[in-house]
């Protein structure tokens, strides 16, 4: 146990620019999974047909072993951060796209056809009704993309983008457990950290009047 | 007026909505569409405001053709309640009823002041309700709810598709009595989509009764009742009905055959079995006869003493035959 807090405080640097490495690839990864997948998940939840296909092709990139993937795209894009940051927005892409799709599937039939029979125009019921009432649904799925991607971004450190892999890695090769643990458990209260922020934000999302 | 001109709704796979229908729905009056369920009913009324289109025929709102018609601008200037959940439940009360004021950029002051009159107008206190959500009203409130925000843009016409066949008995009694005295005071076009005869008869203006995608008839609530156009009106409507909503003066000597006998007792009068009872009271009377002939085309069904016809009275409930 001292061991570990003499490493912290003597690798405090280190740990330091991993976390924010991390925190930076986390956060990027997911902000334009974010950009990618809500847009389509609005766009198949309108054509319908798509959906199917496309929420496949998500899927089969998900299957596919985290490790696995980044030897993939190494010969193709070679090693760097960008390497890392496809990689985990192709894992973050599923959750959103799914969840997006079912909330806004999922908003009663009668409740849309009220607008339109109002005259409301499509946008209209896009922003006012839909979007609104599976605002829960998307949080939900962008806290479990996160969650995610913090622990994925982990092996970042073998295409070379940093983040607190690094650590980890670097106390696995030298046998030093005490500099496993100041990795691992960064990324562990990132992950806590971000899910508790998000359940908060999705709990304040939720629409007022459908909170009973 | 709405005018539905040789309507026919022709869905893609092929089932035929509506058949050639023709029928006016007149100008301030509240017009009830009743049929079992599958007729066609439904179809009808989406059609006024496009939310169906014809396959063929035409649609006409105060002798101007719908077909034209911009649907968005169209359906703001109609108002629209819905059966069940039609309200946002993530919008308080006051952005329900605010929504079409809304969509037609009202200014701010006036959309408040038409919530707050509209609310008033069913009895939900402004104050109270305003800035709540809808499942935290009950079913008949939140219904309530529904038709004032059909009112809120002050549209001419109406439509209502079974608007209270979720509520319980007693709210949708209630909420039938406070439409009929709304629409004395508002007098909107309405046309009105229900299953249940009780609630027609109740309160329609005008009632179209509708089988496999045809009218089978149109006409008042009494109409329907005193001469129904044929079997199937007659059995929708339903005997205990037809029976309760008329006195036994209005009904015909034929439907009384059984009480009455064959044998003559003495000079009669000769009438038609058509002939309603409080008619052949009177006739008897300026006659100064006091037996009935009764006959149709000719043909003797029976005689009737006045003896005859009390007993007919106090037999009526028995009477099954219409």
């Amino acid at each position: 146990m001292r061991n570990f807090f003499d490493t912290l405080v003597s690798r405090q640097d280190m740990i330091q620019d991993a976390f924010l490495e991390h925190i930076y690839l986390s956060f990027v990864a997911v902000a334009i999974g974010i950009a990618i997948a809500l847009p389509t998940g609005i766009i198949i939840a309108r054509y319908r047909r798509y959906a199917e296909p496309v929420i496949g092709v998500t899927a089969i990139f998900q299957t596919i072993p985290s490790l696995a993937l980044f030897g993939f795209l190494v010969p193709i894009l070679g090693i760097g951060s960008p390497t890392a940051l496809i990689a985990l927005i192709i894992y973050a892409l599923l959750p959103i796209l799914r969840n997006t799709y079912t909330g806004i599937t999922g908003v009663d039939g009668s409740t849309i056809e009220a607008g339109r029979g109002m005259g409301m125009t499509r946008t209209q019921i896009l922003r006012q009704i839909e979007l609104p009432l599976a605002l829960p649904f998307i949080m939900a799925g962008i806290r479990t993309a996160t969650v995610l991607t913090v622990g994925i971004a982990t092996l970042a450190t073998f295409v070379g983008a940093g983040g607190l892999g690094d650590i980890i890695y670097r106390g696995l090769q030298s046998y030093n457990n005490a500099l496993v643990l100041a990795g691992a458990l960064p990324v562990a209260l990132l992950a806590i950290g971000f899910d508790l922020i998000l359940k908060w934000i999705e709990k304040r999302a939720t629409p007022k009047g459908l909170k009973n | 007026m709405i005018r539905f001109e040789r309507v026919t709704k022709r869905f893609p796979d092929g089932t035929e909505a509506l058949k050639d229908v023709s029928v006016v729905f007149p100008t301030h009056k509240l017009t009830v569409v009743i049929g079992p369920s599958g007729c066609g009913k439904t179809t009808l009324m989406r059609m006024v405001n496009k939310l169906e289109t014809p396959t063929e025929g035409d649609i006409s709102i105060d002798e101007e053709s719908i077909t034209g018609l911009e649907e968005v601008k169209l359906r703001r200037s109609i108002g629209y309640v819905i059966q069940r959940i039609g309200l946002f439940p993530h919008m308080t009360i006051e952005d329900n009823v605010s929504l079409v004021p809304r969509l037609l950029e009202w200014d701010k002051e006036k959309t408040a002041a038409r919530v707050e009159e509209l609310l008033k107008l069913v009895g939900l206190e402004p104050e109270v309700y305003k800035k709540r959500y809808p499942l935290e009203l009950s079913g008949g409130q939140q219904q309530r709810v529904g038709v004032v925000r059909a009112l809120a843009g002050d549209p001419n016409i109406i439509l209502m598709d079974e608007p209270f066949s979720a509520l319980d008995p007693i709210s949708r009694e209630q909420l039938q009595d406070d439409l009929r005295t709304l629409q004395q005071e508002i007098q909107k076009t309405i046309v009105f989509v229900t299953h249940d005869m009780d609630e027609a008869l109740k309160i329609a203006d005008m009632v179209v009764v509708m089988r496999d995608g045809k009218i089978e008839q149109a006409g008042s609530p009494q109409e329907l009742i005193n001469e129904p156009a044929n079997d199937f009106v007659r059995s929708f409507i339903g005997l205990d009905r037809i029976n309760r909503q008329r006195t036994f003066g209005e009904r015909k000597l034929e439907e009384f055959l059984s009480v009455f006998g064959m044998e003559p007792a003495g000079e009669a009068l000769r009438i038609s079995g058509g002939t309603t009872i409080d008619e052949a009271f009177s006739k008897l009377e300026s006659s100064g006869y006091s037996n009935l002939e009764i006959v149709d085309d000719g043909r003797v069904l029976a005689y009737a003493s006045d003896r005859d016809l009390v007993k007919a009275a106090l037999r009526k409930e028995e009477v099954e035959k219409v």
